[in-house]
């Protein structure tokens, strides 16, 4: 029998705010076990939290991004439960009215974004535990897809599509070795043709985004095996183990939490009046599928160039500034792709200063092998390129009157040659343009010297 | 006449006239805990030498300058123990200050210990109390209600010049009722809950306890106020509450809810009370009857949302962070010991209410609706304040009662917050001040006003009060 994969991803992601969700303490990764902890955080008695805005604004604008509705009347929401690493033993979250719903990444439907607070992280040693309690707090976004995935291959699609909006958007670093991207997901298998979907099997631990790709090309095999025997798929929670490269049962549905979500009362709904939401409207970044397109639409760029380009966004944006000037946005392209990109960190050239090396060999006042010169130069130094070539004394002759001059030395030096060409071998004035460029020191320009050659050789 | 018996306004005209220091006064106050205290129990906490060291400090010119206060044990103050009189927080010392702490601070008042209470404010008498029941000044045979029944007492007895109390159905006006002081509940969102450890949060709200109205208002211009730290306080500005003080109460409306006198409470205590409202008629205040149709399912709409927020405000009481943990061999023994130890009875009887109202497959028939029924109490008091501008309740059907009468009958004891449970539900504001004495015990006279009507309010309650002499009336101990 055939059978279908239905995949729905819930993946956290951790918005880069300078502040925790509901209180002072400092977002950082990597300090001392408890050092960024405040009593709020660390749910003491009595405290209470207070909204941190900018994690709302960056939500909205991920919501907008991915053509989510914003709800104007959002509110918080306790969801219960017990862990060490949860201070409070609630968790601050969005129930039923979250800040986003709808949406989609690529194809793929979104249900809904909310936002809530991280937990803390806990270590487990040989006897005890302990609890660092520095991530607690911290800004976390859920953005929930539909069940619209149909291969671990789309997971992968959806996971890398997302990642790169979200860093695109400056809304989160998306580092998963960090955890500021963490992907559960729903996963089930039907027989083709069955509108009913199958028993779902939740899996967590997946710590990078092909580990999710693996994580699921397993349980699916695994799920056709067992429907395959005639076994039952049960609803439980499954946990990937990447060293073993396969799933592991973590709880069963009898375990299933009752949350008892319940109004957060010591926080006001979340409002978001028109004046805000345009305010965020205006900062909205450009997808990254939208900028490839409009880089080949506007730039008549090749769409592999532009999707080298896109691929980070200071790079595209660097191109852009460049090309703006140019009449050739392609040469600054393949200036870009072959020389810059593998060392575009320690670049030191401005793009006013490429678009100018690109017009200089456009116009004939350098060759394209002092261009490399010249790049090489501005490479390390960052000077601009008219002094770099009039510094070296680079530019290209390309006086006629000059180069005509030597024409008529090199012609009456090298008689055989003439007299080969003449002949019919053409090939030989090339030899005559190489002494051309000998007597002028490699400065003049070539073709020009190739043109007046042939004219004074009578035409071919 | 003795220091102790001071109230603010009295003490505060003495020290700013240099006739006593402030630590004259804090002295006098701790030799009055030291003589009674052994007999009414109000302190769990004291620091004699810190509050004499804030005494020699203290700058007198501040509005609270030098005047000893005493604080509910829920409420945080940065080195001191909270409690809240639960086992659950034995050993934990408060490591930031409320806001109402710091506004105190700032006023100059010294911060004299902690006064007992109901555990977790759960209870309306003072035995919930994980460290020992207080009692009555005026008889100590009797509760003094609660759950701030520590701050009214240490109030009563001249133990305190003050006290800070909190109030989520009650907890601040009953046991001023009870033990004769002066009680307000401010509206919710006028004073910031933040270092007041959560009870029930859409209904907590902290205010003072004191000897009489003008002490009241002192108090609430210190500590009412927006505060960035609570996102429910509002940013209003706040009035001199003592301006409306003194004014004639001429044509007031005074409302007097039909539901508010009910059969089954004590014939003398709605005698007390209609004699107050009379005296209010006589001083120009028109009294009129009006209707708050909602009234019965009040008691029944606040066990359900304040148990439900409950649940979830106590569920930080692990054992993982602070105060009292009793291992286990895994975290669920260690939290079901720690939890099981450290909280009384009824406190477990009200996480556990909370937790089933919260379930699923029950959150509809319970918490959903109990929170539509409050939208139709409040929008009954909406409506009868287009009616009056002040509203006048019994704040308790009967007097107190006598310690273990009701402790085995905790339908019996939530009935004792009939009258005050709703203000909170309405997030209204009130007082109760005293209005009579039965059997030398004493009544209290509530006045409700609307969201933000606090200086109507303290100005009816001035009035009545300058009219009669209840509130010079003193236990005898």
């Amino acid at each position: 029998m055939n059978y279908e994969t239905v995949i729905g991803l819930e993946v956290h992601v951790q918005i880069k705010t300078r502040t925790k969700m509901f209180c002072g303490c400092a977002t950082e990764f990597g300090a001392e076990p408890n050092t960024r902890v405040c009593p709020v955080c660390l749910g003491y008695p009595g405290v209470l939290p207070v909204m941190n805005e900018e994690a709302v604004r960056k939500t909205i604008l991920a919501g907008l991004m991915l053509g989510c509705t914003i709800n104007r009347f959002s509110k918080w929401d306790r969801k219960n439960y017990f862990y060490p690493d949860m201070p409070k033993n609630y968790q601050i979250s969005q129930y039923d009215l979250p800040l986003c719903t709808g949406g989609a990444v690529g194809q793929f439907r979104l249900t809904r974004i909310h936002l809530e607070e991280d937990v803390a992280k806990s270590f487990h040693f040989e006897r005890t535990s302990g609890v660092d309690f520095n991530r607690a707090g911290t800004p976390l976004m859920e953005i929930v897809s539909e069940p619209d995935l149909r291969s671990p291959e789309d997971a992968f699609q959806y996971l890398t599509t997302l990642k790169e909006i979200l860093i695109a958007g400056d809304i989160s670093d998306c580092d998963m070795e960090k955890g500021q991207l963490r992907c559960d997901a729903n996963v089930s298998v039907r027989p083709v043709g069955q509108t009913q979907l199958g028993e779902k099997v939740e899996l967590k631990n997946m710590n990078t985004i092909s580990g999710v790709r693996r994580a699921l090309g397993y349980e699916e095999q695994r799920q056709i095996a067992a429907l395959e025997r005639g076994g039952k798929i049960t609803q439980e929670t499954r946990r990937w183990d990447e060293l073993a490269g396969k799933t592991f049962v973590m709880r069963t549905k009898e375990y299933a939490h009752d949350y008892r979500y319940f109004s957060e009362p010591d926080l006001m709904p979340v409002i978001v009046s028109d004046a805000f939401l345009a305010e965020i409207q205006r900062g909205i970044k450009e997808l990254p599928e939208a900028r490839r397109r409009r880089l080949v639409e506007q730039y008549g760029l090749p769409e592999y160039d532009a999707g080298v380009l896109v691929a980070d966004t200071a790079v595209a944006d660097y191109f852009e500034q460049a090309a703006a000037g140019s009449k050739n946005p392609k040469a600054i392209s393949n200036w870009i792709m072959t020389e810059l990109l593998p060392k575009f960190a320690e670049n030191k050239i401005s793009p006013a200063h490429l678009a100018e090396l690109v017009a200089a060999i456009e116009a004939g006042r350098i060759s394209g092998k002092q261009g490399k010169e010249v790049f090489a130069e501005m490479f390390a130094t960052g000077q601009s390129p008219s002094a770099i070539i009039k510094a070296r004394g680079l530019a290209q002759v390309s006086d006629a009157a000059v180069v005509e001059a030597l024409c008529v030395q090199a012609i009456k030096a090298n008689p055989k040659s003439v007299a080969d060409y003449q002949a019919g071998n053409t090939a030989a004035i090339n030899f005559l343009k190489g002494q051309v460029m000998k007597l002028s020191q490699g400065k003049a320009n070539p073709q020009l010297a190739g043109e007046i050659l042939a004219r004074l050789l009578g035409g071919h | 006449m003795s220091l102790h018996t001071l109230t603010i306004h009295e003490a505060r005209d003495r020290l700013r006239r240099g006739e006593v220091s402030a630590r004259q006064l804090t002295q006098a106050v701790l030799d009055r805990i030291q003589a009674v205290d052994g007999k009414v129990r109000g302190y769990l906490w004291l620091n004699p030498e810190d509050a004499l060291r804030q005494a020699d400090a203290a700058d007198v010119r501040l509005p609270l300058g030098g005047i000893p206060v005493a604080i509910k044990d829920v409420i945080n103050v940065t080195g001191q123990p909270c409690t809240c009189a639960s086992k659950i927080l034995q050993g934990y010392v408060a490591p930031y200050d409320a806001f109402v702490i710091r506004k105190l601070k700032a006023a100059g008042a010294v911060l004299l210990g902690r006064t007992n209470m109901d555990e977790f404010a759960m209870g309306s008498s003072t035995e919930n109390s994980s460290w020992g029941v207080t009692r009555n000044p005026w008889d100590l045979d009797r509760i003094p209600g609660g759950s701030s029944g520590g701050s009214a007492a240490v109030v009563a007895a001249d133990e305190a010049i003050a006290a800070l109390g909190s109030d989520t159905g009650g907890s601040i006006r009953q046991p001023a009722a009870l033990c004769g002081c002066v009680g307000c509940k401010p509206t919710y969102g006028r004073v910031s809950r933040y270092g007041l450890v959560a009870f029930a949060s859409s209904l907590d709200q902290i205010g003072p306890l004191t000897k009489d109205v003008r002490d009241c208002a002192l108090m609430l211009n210190v500590l009412a106020g927006h505060d960035a730290m609570d996102s429910t306080s509002v940013p209003r500005a706040v009035p001199d509450y003592t301006a409306a003080l003194g004014k004639d109460i001429r044509g007031l409306q005074v409302g007097l809810p039909k539901e508010y006198f009910l059969p089954g409470m004590d014939p003398q205590v709605e005698t007390a009370v209609r004699t107050a409202v009379g005296q209010l008629a006589s001083l120009g205040a028109e009294v009129v009857e009006i209707s708050l149709p909602h009234s019965e399912y009040a008691v029944a709409v606040y066990y359900v949302i304040a148990t439900a927020e409950a649940s979830a405000n106590l569920a930080r009481f692990d054992g993982v962070r602070y105060g009292r943990r009793v291992v286990g061999d895994d975290v669920i023994e260690m939290y079901s010991k720690t939890r099981g130890d450290g909280f009384g009875p009824e406190v477990k009887r009200r996480i556990i209410l909370g937790t089933y109202a919260l379930s699923a497959g029950y959150y509809d028939a319970y918490y959903l609706r109990a929170q539509k029924v409050r939208t139709l109490i409040r929008q009954d008091f909406e409506k009868a304040f287009q009616k009056c501008d002040v509203m006048v309740t019994p704040t308790t059907p009967e007097v107190a009662f006598k310690v273990g009468e009701k402790s085995a009958d905790p339908l019996r004891m939530y009935l004792s917050d009939i009258f005050t449970i709703s203000a909170n539900l309405a997030g209204i504001c009130g007082v109760s001040v005293p209005c009579g004495l039965v059997r030398r015990l004493p009544v209290g006279l509530q006045i409700l006003g609307p969201a933000f009507g606090e200086e109507t309010v303290l100005q009816v309650a001035h009035a009545y009060e300058q009219a009669t002499t209840w509130h010079q009336e003193r236990p005898q101990l």
